[in-house]
C-alpha cells in the first residue's frame, strides 16, 4: 500500500461545458486513490472557468490545477499539451486518468510520448493492486479478449471510456484547495479554421437505441424504425449495410468503424452481429435482439431474442408498447 | 486478423502464424498520399515496422502508388507498445530526410488504440490533426476536417504535419496488373536498429522501450448473458419482450443506471 504521489484526473471542457467523462474519471479516481491513499487532484484549462474547478472540489477533488487562459477556449493542442506536461513534471503523479473521448485520446498520446511514458487505450476496466499499482483492463481484438495491463514507468497513464465507470456523487460538504497556475504560451501552430455542428445526432450519449441492420429491404423501410424510435424516445443507429447502401447516414453507424454505444437499451432489428457491430454495442445493458436467422450471432449476446421478421414483429411490439402504457398511466 | 493470438506467457501480440495484412485504414492514408502526389507532385515514401514478411504488403504499397517502400526489421523492436513503435518510427522519418506531410491510419484493427500517430508527431515535434475525412493539401498548407462526436471541426497547418485519417476520406485503389509488374522491378528497402541507431536511443526500442505490459488475458464468456430467446414472435414472446422495452425506458426507472 503506497501512501505517496497523487492520481491526477483530466477535466476536458469545450465552450465552458464539461465533458460528462471527467465526473465518471473523479468517481472511479476517488475509489482508487482511497485504496492507494494518495490524492484526487485535477486538472482543468479553460477560459474564465474558476466556477467549474469549485464544482470539481463538490465531485471530490482534493486540490484542482487551474489554467485559466484564452488560449484554451479553443481546441489548441500544442498549449494544452505543453502546459500539462509542465504541471505533470512538477507534481509528478503516480496516475494520471483522461477520458477517451477525441481531445483525450490526442492529448493523452503527445502528453505520454512527451513524458517518455506508457499509455493505455480506451480502458473499461481499473483496479490498483496490492502495490499500489495500476491494473488497467481494456478489450481488444474487437472485444473478443480483456487484455489487462500494468505499466512500469510514471505517470502511469490511460485513457477511459465513456459511460463504463460510476459518476462521481455531488457533495458540497467537501473541501479543496484551488491552485492557479499561470499559463505557458507556445506556437500553436494548428488553427482551427471553424467548426460546424454535426446533424442532430448523438448515439454515444443516447440513452435508448434502435437500429436496423442487413435485415431492412429497402431506405423507405427504415421509417418503421422511426416510429418505433419515436415511441421509445430513442436514438436511431445502423449496422454497416444500410450505411453502406446510402439509406441512412454514417453518424448513425454503431461499430468499429462508427461510433461505440453504451446506452441502457440496445434494440436491433434485422441485425445479424458481425465482430465489428458487435464490438461497437457488446457493453450495452440490455441488448434486444430481432432476427429471422437462429444462428445470427447476435442472439449470443443479447439478453432476448425474437427469431422473426421484423416487418412482423415490429409492429407488433409497437402496438403492445402502446397497450401498455396506456393501461400502466 | 482470424489467426493472432496473444502470447500470455510473455503478454504480447502473437502475429507469427497470421497473414501480415495492410491495416485498412492505413491503405486510406497511401491513397490520399498517392492522389495528393499526383495534383502536386512530390514523392510517397512508406514505412513499416513488422517481421520480414511484411515484405509482401509493403510490395503492394509499391503497386498501389508509393515512390520507395521501408521496413524496420530487427528482433531488436519486437514486442514494441505504442511508446516504443512511435519512437521507433519517428526515429527512422529522422533519418530518411525532411517530410512535408505525414499520413497514418488513424487506428490499427488489431490494436485499436489510435495512440502512434499523435506519439510519432510528439516525438518528431510536429501539429498533428486526429481522424480527418478530409485533406486538402496546397502548396502552403493543409486544412484537415474532422469528425469530433457532435462537432465538425476543420483546422489548417502549416507544414510538416502529421494527420491520421479514417477510413470515409477515400476508396483505395485496386492495383492493375501492369502496377503490379512494375513494383516488383523496386526493392522494399531494410532498416535495422544499428542503421537508427546513430540518432537514436537503441535502449527505447521493441520490449525495452515499452513501459506497459499486458500480464494477463481474459476471454469474456459473451458478458454471462443468458438471453432468452423466443423461437418465433409469438404473443408470449411479443408481450414479455414489450413489458420488458416498458421496464427499461420508463424515466422511473433507475434500476440499470450507472450513476
Amino acid at each position: 500500500m503506497s501512501d505517496d504521489g497523487e492520481l491526477l484526473v483530466f477535466v476536458e471542457q469545450r465552450e465552458g461545458v464539461i465533458n460528462p467523462v471527467s465526473y465518471e474519471l473523479l468517481g472511479k479516481g476517488r475509489e482508487l486513490a482511497d485504496k492507494k491513499r494518495c490524492a484526487l487532484t485535477a486538472v482543468l484549462l479553460g477560459n474564465g472557468v474558476e466556477t467549474h474547478a469549485r464544482e470539481l472540489i463538490f465531485y471530490g477533488a482534493e486540490r484542482v490545477y487551474l489554467f485559466d487562459h484564452p488560449v484554451f477556449n479553443d481546441c489548441d493542442l500544442l498549449n494544452y499539451k505543453h502546459n500539462i506536461v509542465r504541471l505533470v513534471r512538477e507534481v509528478q503523479p503516480d496516475i494520471f486518468l483522461l477520458g477517451a473521448t477525441y481531445w483525450g485520446r490526442s492529448l493523452g498520446s503527445r502528453v505520454a510520448a512527451a513524458l517518455g511514458t506508457g499509455l493505455t487505450a480506451d480502458c473499461t476496466g481499473l483496479d490498483v493492486d496490492k502495490h499500489g499499482n495500476l491494473v488497467q483492463i481494456r478489450p481488444a481484438f474487437s472485444g473478443n479478449v480483456l487484455a489487462h495491463i500494468k505499466t512500469r514507468t510514471r505517470p502511469q497513464m490511460a485513457t477511459v471510456r465513456y459511460k463504463v465507470m460510476p459518476r462521481a456523487v455531488r457533495d458540497t460538504g467537501r473541501k479543496g484547495e484551488i491552485i492557479k497556475r499561470a499559463a505557458e504560451i507556445v506556437p500553436s501552430l494548428l488553427s482551427f479554421v471553424h467548426n460546424k455542428k454535426s446533424a442532430d445526432v448523438n448515439l454515444a450519449d443516447a440513452e435508448i437505441l434502435v437500429s436496423g441492420g442487413s435485415g431492412l429491404k429497402k431506405a423507405d423501410d427504415y421509417s418503421l424504425l422511426s416510429e418505433l424510435a419515436e415511441v421509445l424516445g430513442a436514438a436511431l443507429g445502423s449496422s454497416r449495410p444500410p450505411v453502406d447502401n446510402g439509406w441512412i447516414g454514417r453518424e448513425h453507424q454503431v461499430g468499429f468503424s462508427g461510433t461505440t454505444v453504451n446506452p441502457k437499451v440496445y434494440i436491433a432489428c434485422g441485425i445479424s452481429g458481425s465482430p465489428q457491430h458487435l464490438a461497437g454495442m457488446r457493453s450495452s445493458q440490455t441488448i434486444i435482439a430481432i432476427n429471422t436467422d437462429p444462428s445470427a450471432p447476435i442472439f449470443r449476446i443479447a439478453d432476448y431474442g425474437i427469431i422473426g421478421d421484423l416487418y412482423e414483429v415490429i409492429p407488433k411490439l409497437m402496438k403492445k408498447i402502446k397497450e401498455y402504457r396506456y393501461e400502466h398511466g | 486478423m482470424s489467426r493472432v493470438r496473444f502470447d500470455v506467457d510473455r503478454g504480447r501480440v502473437d502475429r507469427s502464424s497470421a497473414d501480415l495484412e495492410i491495416n485498412p485504414f492505413d491503405l486510406n492514408a497511401l491513397e490520399a498520399a498517392v492522389r495528393i502526389k499526383e495534383e502536386l507532385g512530390g514523392q510517397v515514401f512508406v514505412l513499416s515496422m513488422g517481421p520480414r514478411r511484411t515484405e509482401s504488403a509493403l510490395k503492394d504499397t509499391l503497386a498501389r502508388g508509393a515512390d520507395s517502400a521501408f521496413l524496420l526489421e530487427d528482433r531488436k523492436f519486437a514486442g514494441a507498445d505504442t511508446l516504443a513503435t512511435s519512437y521507433t518510427i519517428a526515429s527512422a522519418i529522422r533519418q530518411l530526410g525532411h517530410f512535408d506531410l505525414i499520413l497514418c491510419g488513424e487506428k490499427t484493427v488489431d490494436g485499436d488504440t489510435g495512440q502512434v500517430g499523435p506519439e510519432v508527431a510528439e516525438h518528431l515535434n510536429i501539429p498533428h490533426i486526429a481522424c480527418a475525412y478530409e485533406v486538402n493539401v496546397t502548396r502552403e498548407n493543409v486544412i484537415a476536417t474532422c469528425d469530433i462526436g457532435m462537432e465538425r471541426c476543420t483546422f489548417e497547418a502549416p507544414f510538416p504535419v502529421l494527420i491520421t485519417v479514417t477510413k470515409d476520406i477515400n476508396t483505395p485503389r485496386l492495383p492493375t496488373f501492369r502496377d503490379r509488374a512494375r513494383a516488383r522491378l523496386v526493392a522494399v528497402q531494410m532498416m535495422d536498429a544499428a542503421v537508427l541507431s546513430e540518432n537514436a536511443d537503441v535502449t527505447l526500442f521493441g520490449v525495452q522501450g515499452s513501459p506497459t505490459k499486458v500480464y494477463r488475458v481474459i476471454v469474456p464468456s459473451d458478458e454471462g448473458r443468458k438471453g432468452k430467446i423466443f423461437r418465433q414472435a409469438s404473443d408470449e414472446a411479443v408481450n414479455e419482450v414489450s413489458e420488458r422495452i416498458c421496464h427499461l425506458v420508463s424515466p422511473n426507472n433507475s434500476a440499470g443506471d450507472i450513476s
